[in-house]
């Protein structure tokens, strides 16, 4: 339905889809969350997820890594698939696909660690560095990727609980990378931040974007259009409408997408 | 702006004035009813406390009498030892004081002025060292109950003689002595240092404190892994179901049960069935084990749900799998409320009274327990047997080991905040 965007207008248009979603139900308990949703993600790419509150943006994004399977009343019927892979098989393990799929939340949520400790547990459980000079190198990559190693180079060892908000969340976001993951999934990653974090988060997103899939839900239409390339706008559940971002804020083809880009629900 | 700031003030004064009156009696009401429970449980805690030490601290001291003895090898030889007539060479000595007092009944009197012990320490100074016999030495040895309560000022010398345990010639001996200044009243080490005994002036809480440590360390190498280990699985792996729902309910009940039924279930299965030792702590710590677990299932559980779920999500984000969310990062930042809530049960444990009681640990031992299967009591029924003893020398006594207890206690919930405020997170 929306896999052939119009060439000429894609700029940043892979051809592959990193993420494939058909018939994508969920339910919590006995309420119909998320229905019928088909959307497909590109690499290399920030696709935004935006709508009002409630709307299953969020809880969309968590069925991208499985992070609905902690919540125990969760259901998720459909197919998703990465890179042709249903990430739903009995046989995938969510714990390795989590770690393919990286994931920045809303809240900065460091562990109470040192900071090189908060970066190097990703690649310490998954046995991806073979001795500390290895390990060393990886934390120093995934600081710079995150665009905060000249901030805390010299203090490593110092508590990521102790940086300002928006350097732990540059953290949360160099662990997520330090994995080494393809998509990297973000749930509203500037919503507790200030203007000037969040003006560095979003320059760091489009850095991540020549190396990843970037998924971003956000609040703000704003960041939408500032940072992704294409989104999807989520009504009650419904993905309503999904297409180039230029697209959607000044040439949207559902009303409900109009009245939501107007400020006239939400 | 000047008439903004005048006009408003006085019309926030008038218009809600009898509103506000109310509101204000009613929060001065609320707040002098919580100072009033506060303070009557000041006072409560103030009159336990001052009662205690007022009858308490008279047993941290022990009269002692200090003889001039002259071990006598007639009486006592290197060939007989351990026995020997230690204790008519100490009265001996004690008749140098008393030359005019003659005849079987008035020596045994003059005898009765030293405790039943003192003949047992010359006994054990002979044994170490036998070189001492044909000697003069000098022995500091207790005083019996009676003189020790007299030179306490805790007998009434004006009231009829009839009335006193002690006579008026008897209460000249002891004036004597005083006078002749052999009488002291050193610090009651005994207390700590020896076991139970019939004679309040040898008694001591050694083995309740053994007893009790016993029990406690079984108690808690008992509960702490089984409590956690129990908690850990209900709060993050079982499937929340109404088996589940089941299981909580009844850690809940268990937790509420009055502690001499786990006393009772102790003695039936423990002792009937199991044929395990009577009075010995190794019981006694299973049987607290069983009270402390759900205190400390309850206080993890508790501990373990405070942890963020932001850190769950982080881990979980990463590509860890539970087990590693669980041991790497949940539990290590529930510990604190964990060791807490350990702490506290073991608190508990360490008070309990009931079950040890059924279980025998109330019985009377005059030896410090050397293993867990030893005969042994604990504090709190070595507590239940002194204040059930008649001599007037435990009066003092019981007040003091409940002293005792309070100090631990109040030590184990010190450690409790100390560990909680250190390791307190900000999130």
């Amino acid at each position: 339905m929306y896999d052939a965007p119009n060439p000429s207008e894609s700029k940043v248009n892979q051809n592959t889809f990193k993420f494939t979603a058909r018939n994508v139900q969920v339910y919590y308990g006995d309420t119909h969350a998320i229905k019928d949703v088909d959307v497909d993600i590109e690499d290399r790419t920030v696709t935004a997820f935006i709508g009002p509150s409630g709307c299953g943006k969020s809880t969309f994004l968590r069925c991208l890594n499985r992070m609905n399977d902690t919540i125990d009343i969760c259901k998720v019927k459909g197919e998703i698939l990465l890179d042709g892979e249903d990430i739903y098989d009995a046989r995938v393990d969510p714990v390795q696909l989590r770690a393919k799929v990286g994931m920045v939340f809303q809240k900065p949520n460091p562990f109470p660690k040192s900071i090189y400790d908060n970066v190097a547990y990703g690649p310490r459980i998954h046995g991806m560095a073979r001795n500390k000079a290895d390990l060393d190198q990886i934390v120093e990559n995934a600081l710079r990727r995150g665009a905060i190693w000249d901030e805390v180079k010299d203090r490593l060892d110092a508590p990521g609980t102790g940086l300002s908000g928006g350097q732990q969340q540059r953290l949360c976001i160099a662990r997520a990378v330090a994995t080494q993951p393809e998509v990297l999934l973000m749930d509203e990653p500037c919503s507790a931040l200030d203007p000037i974090a969040t003006a560095q988060v979003e320059e760091l997103i489009d850095e991540l974007r020549q190396s990843y899939s970037v998924v971003i839900v956000t609040h703000s239409m704003q960041q939408a259009a500032r940072v992704s390339q294409k989104t999807a706008f989520f009504h009650l559940g419904n993905l309503v409408e999904f297409g180039e971002t230029g697209q959607i804020f000044t040439n949207p083809e559902d009303p409900r997408t109009e009245s939501y880009i107007t400020g006239r629900i939400g | 702006m000047t008439d903004i700031s005048t006009t408003p003030s006085s019309s926030i004064g008038s218009a809600g004035s009898a509103l506000m009156k109310k509101r204000n009696r009613r929060q001065t009401a609320l707040q002098g009813l919580g100072l009033a429970a506060i303070s009557f449980a000041a006072l409560m805690l103030f009159i336990l406390i001052a009662s205690l030490v007022s009858s308490g601290y008279k047993a941290f001291t022990q009269t002692h009498i200090q003889l001039e003895v002259f071990v006598d090898p007639e009486e006592i030889s290197v060939e007989r030892l351990p026995r020997g007539g230690f204790d008519d060479v100490l009265l001996a000595s004690l008749q140098d004081y008393f030359p005019d007092v003659e005849g079987r009944a008035d020596l045994r009197k003059l005898e009765n002025i030293l405790s039943n012990g003192a003949q047992f320490r010359l006994r054990d100074r002979v044994v170490e060292n036998p070189d001492i016999i044909g000697q003069t030495i000098t022995v500091k040895v207790p005083t019996s109950d009676d003189y020790d309560q007299l030179a306490k000022g805790l007998v009434n010398r004006e009231s009829p003689e009839d009335q006193r345990k002690l006579a008026n010639r008897q209460i000249g001996w002891f004036e004597t002595l005083e006078e002749a200044g052999v009488i002291t009243q050193p610090i009651n080490w005994a207390l700590i240092t020896n076991a139970d005994s019939r004679f309040p002036e040898l008694a001591g809480l050694k083995g309740a404190l053994v007893g009790s440590f016993w029990a406690l360390l079984v108690c808690f190498l008992i509960s702490f892994p089984l409590g956690i280990g129990s908690a850990i699985y209900l709060e993050e792996f079982a499937p929340k179901n109404k088996w589940s729902d089941l299981i909580e309910v009844n850690i809940n009940n268990l937790a509420a049960v009055p502690s001499v039924v786990f006393g009772l279930l102790a003695l039936a299965v423990f002792l009937g069935w199991f044929g395990m030792p009577r009075s010995a702590p190794l019981v006694g710590g299973m049987t607290l084990a069983l009270m402390t677990m759900p205190t400390i299932i309850i206080a993890t559980r508790a501990a373990l749900k405070a942890v963020p779920p932001s850190i769950r999500e982080a881990a979980l984000g990463v590509g860890a799998s539970k087990h590693q969310v669980v041991f790497g990062h949940v539990l290590p930042l529930a510990m604190p409320g964990v060791l807490t809530g350990t702490i506290i049960g073991l608190a508990q444990a360490l008070g309990e009274t009931a079950p040890l009681l059924l279980i025998g640990m109330n019985a009377f031992i005059t030896s410090a327990p050397d293993t867990p299967l030893d005969s042994a009591t604990a504090l709190p029924t070595q507590i239940f047997i002194w204040a059930d003893s008649p001599e007037r020398g435990f009066v003092s006594r019981t007040s003091a080991a409940i002293l005792v207890l309070l100090t631990f206690l109040v030590t184990m919930n010190a450690v409790a905040i100390y560990l909680r405020s250190k390791f307190e997170r900000k999130w």
